[in-house]
């Protein structure tokens, strides 16, 4: 089973593709509403990628005020 | 739909709705594609009767405050009604909340009693502002796992009482809802919404946009917003009509939704009404040339036709397709929360989707006017709803001036601040702070604010005194939160942003040191309540005797910078 350290890495590296943003250059502090300039739509999209990558249902309002990359994987961690 | 004329409350309406359509379907809910339930008018007075029975059992009288802190589901409703059914005032919370906000205004309002759902209540029980909000007595928590830690709250579940409750009557003047339309950091601003607001607001908003049983309404604006409270709730409820909750908003799930459950209305921020536009458009634009060639001629026809009024059958049949991916009888979208941009609104009624877009405020009950579609005109928030008076307060050459509004549906007043009542009424009329003017269609037309706050694309008003609290104690000789169309006047209702000013010490530079603690702070906020840039001024700021910021005053001062050189964007 993966640890939180590769969960928030695989966060991490899904998100760099499906925002197409250069690798490298998110870190599990970031805030993913600033650092990808996104809006609370287009995270929506980031978690049904999450789903379907991990296998697991993500309730909207378990990720309720949940902005950084780091707590996002404690989440998804939670349900593995 | 039932006549509101002759009742004196949201309950006494409620309660002869429950009997009137008792057959028909009043909720569905969903879970993704799963349909978790189905309710009859009677169902939901089954289920609301015992809890109602159990509030009173416990001592929950008329006039006492419960709060509702759920996201919308059929709870949400069923919570409500039994609410207003013992002659109790709601307090409905953005669930979207920090816990320490909703414990402040929790406090603020005086509620006695909180309904939320567990995934929101283990964020809540271990707040530590909680100790504060010693007048909740009672917490009631929905679909809590059966071994939970309910951390002193009550499974609303098991919360029934044996016994019929009792009907407690209450008169139009009283108070039926605290809605707060700001204050979560600051300030708090509760406006006390009467029966009478409702039940008028009720009358002239389905006088434009009827519900009937078998109308399907599409929940998706959190309940506890006007909006949806009045046309996700007690607008079809009144009627009839069948409300649709999802617990989930992914953009696929909600797509779904309107075939699945043959939508017939559904309200959206216009973020999501713009999100929605550009998906259309992306299908649009893959259209081989030929057949892009045939759709654009389809929808030219269409135009043509529905210049003076939308002719629903015949949009139906020229453009299919579209109207199937809605579900097929989707008469109007309301749109609200915040300002639209004109081409939006066009988009979809050039496809035969009339968009209801309208303009409103907490303190005006839920709309002052809306488009009445006759024609429909996307450059306008449409004209006053009946029983609304509008004017112009100091129009300038353009006809420009501060709208003011009278109406049954104002709210009586801010809760526990008569000095924040005071200034927004002035003789009757709710001065709304927002600049319009009105065409000689009787059209109004907004064109900017007076007042010092924003209000995003996700409806959300933000007033800059609410955030202010993030920098306390910030290494400088003093800030303040502006919205920075405020300062510098912009006849514009998109794009908004908030600023920060900044008077440094004697010798201080704003070093990056400076710059990334306000970034930190900043990111402390929600992502739509965040500060864009930073602007420093040279000078101290003016003060009352008391020394408060005299606002008005600094804003005049930013004023002389040059908006576009002075502000340092983060």
């Amino acid at each position: 089973m993966r640890n939180l350290d590769q969960t928030t890495q695989e966060v991490i590296d899904l998100a760099t593709r499906h925002f197409k943003v250069p690798s490298g250059t998110l870190a599990a502090s970031d805030d993913f509403f600033k650092k990808l300039g996104i809006d609370s739509l287009q995270a929506l999209e980031l978690l049904s990628r999450l789903e379907n990558h991990f296998g697991i249902e993500l309730p909207d309002y378990e990720v309720q005020g949940v902005s950084d990359f780091r707590t996002l994987a404690e989440r998804i961690q939670s349900r593995l | 739909m039932l006549d509101l004329s002759q009742y004196q409350s949201v309950g006494a309406a409620l309660k002869d709705a429950l009997t009137t359509y008792a057959q028909e379907t009043c909720l569905i809910e969903a879970d993704r594609d799963r349909e978790k339930e189905r309710l009859t008018y009677r169902d939901f007075q089954n289920r609301a009767h015992p809890l109602a029975r159990a509030l009173q059992d416990v001592g929950f009288a008329a006039a006492d405050r419960a709060s509702i802190v759920m996201t919308n589901q059929s709870k949400w409703l069923i919570s409500a009604y039994a609410v207003f059914f013992t002659g109790g005032v709601l307090v409905p919370l953005d669930y979207k909340l920090t816990p320490a906000e909703h414990w402040q205004l929790l406090k603020h309002s005086g509620a006695k009693v909180l309904i939320t759902e567990y995934p929101i209540w283990r964020q809540l029980s271990g707040a530590p502002e909680r100790a504060a909000a010693e007048n909740v007595k009672l917490i009631l928590v929905t679909e809590a796992p059966p071994k939970a830690d309910l951390d002193g709250a009550k499974r609303w579940e098991d919360f029934r009482g044996a016994a019929e409750p009792v009907f407690a009557p209450r008169t139009r003047k009283d108070v039926a809802c605290i809605v707060y339309s700001s204050g979560t950091g600051g300030r708090p601003k509760g406006c006390m919404m009467t029966h009478e607001n409702y039940l008028e607001q009720c009358v002239a908003l389905t006088s434009l946009y009827p519900f009937w049983p078998g109308v399907r309404y599409l929940s998706i604006l959190p309940t506890n917003h006007a909006i949806d409270f009045m046309v996700g709730f007690f607008g079809p409820f009144t009627c009839g009509a069948c409300v649709v909750h999802l617990r989930t908003l992914r953009p696929e799930f909600v797509r779904d939704a309107f075939p699945k459950y043959k939508i017939t209305y559904v309200s959206l921020v216009p973020l999501v009404l713009k999100n929605l536009q550009k998906g259309l458009q992306a299908r649009f634009d893959e259209l081989p040339p030929g057949k892009r060639k045939i759709f654009d001629f389809l929808v030219a026809v269409n135009k043509a036709f529905t210049k003076n009024k939308p002719r629903l059958r015949l949009s139906r049949k020229l453009l299919g397709q579209v109207h199937a991916a809605f579900g097929g009888e989707l008469r109007a979208i309301i749109v609200g929360g915040a300002f639209t941009e004109p081409q939006t609104l066009q988009f979809f009624y050039d496809l035969g989707i009339p968009v209801a877009n309208g303009y409103g405020l907490t303190e005006a009950g839920t709309a002052i006017t809306v488009n009445d579609l006759h024609p429909f005109r996307a450059d306008t928030v449409g004209k006053p709803l009946p029983g609304m008076e509008v004017k112009i307060v100091n129009p300038a050459a353009d006809g420009v001036g501060e709208v003011w509004v009278r109406s049954k549906t104002i709210m009586a007043g801010y809760l526990n601040d008569p000095e924040q009542t005071a200034d927004v009424f002035s003789d009757g009329w709710l001065k709304t702070g927002d600049l319009g003017r009105f065409d000689s269609t009787g059209h109004l037309l907004l064109s900017g604010r007076k007042k010092n706050m924003i209000v995003t694309e996700e409806g959300k008003n933000i007033y800059p005194e609410d955030i202010e609290t993030v920098f306390e104690s910030l290494a400088v000789k003093e800030f303040c939160v502006f919205a920075a169309n405020y300062v510098w006047p912009k006849r514009s209702m998109v794009g908004e942003q908030l600023i920060l000013a900044l008077h440094l010490e004697n010798g201080q530079s704003y070093t990056d040191a400076l710059r990334n603690d306000i970034i930190a702070r900043n990111n402390r906020l929600l992502n739509y309540k965040r500060v864009h840039g930073v602007v420093l001024l040279d000078e101290d700021f003016p003060r009352t005797a008391s020394l408060k910021i005299k606002r008005n005053i600094l804003a005049e001062r930013l004023a002389q910078l040059d908006r576009s050189s002075a502000i340092l964007p983060l």
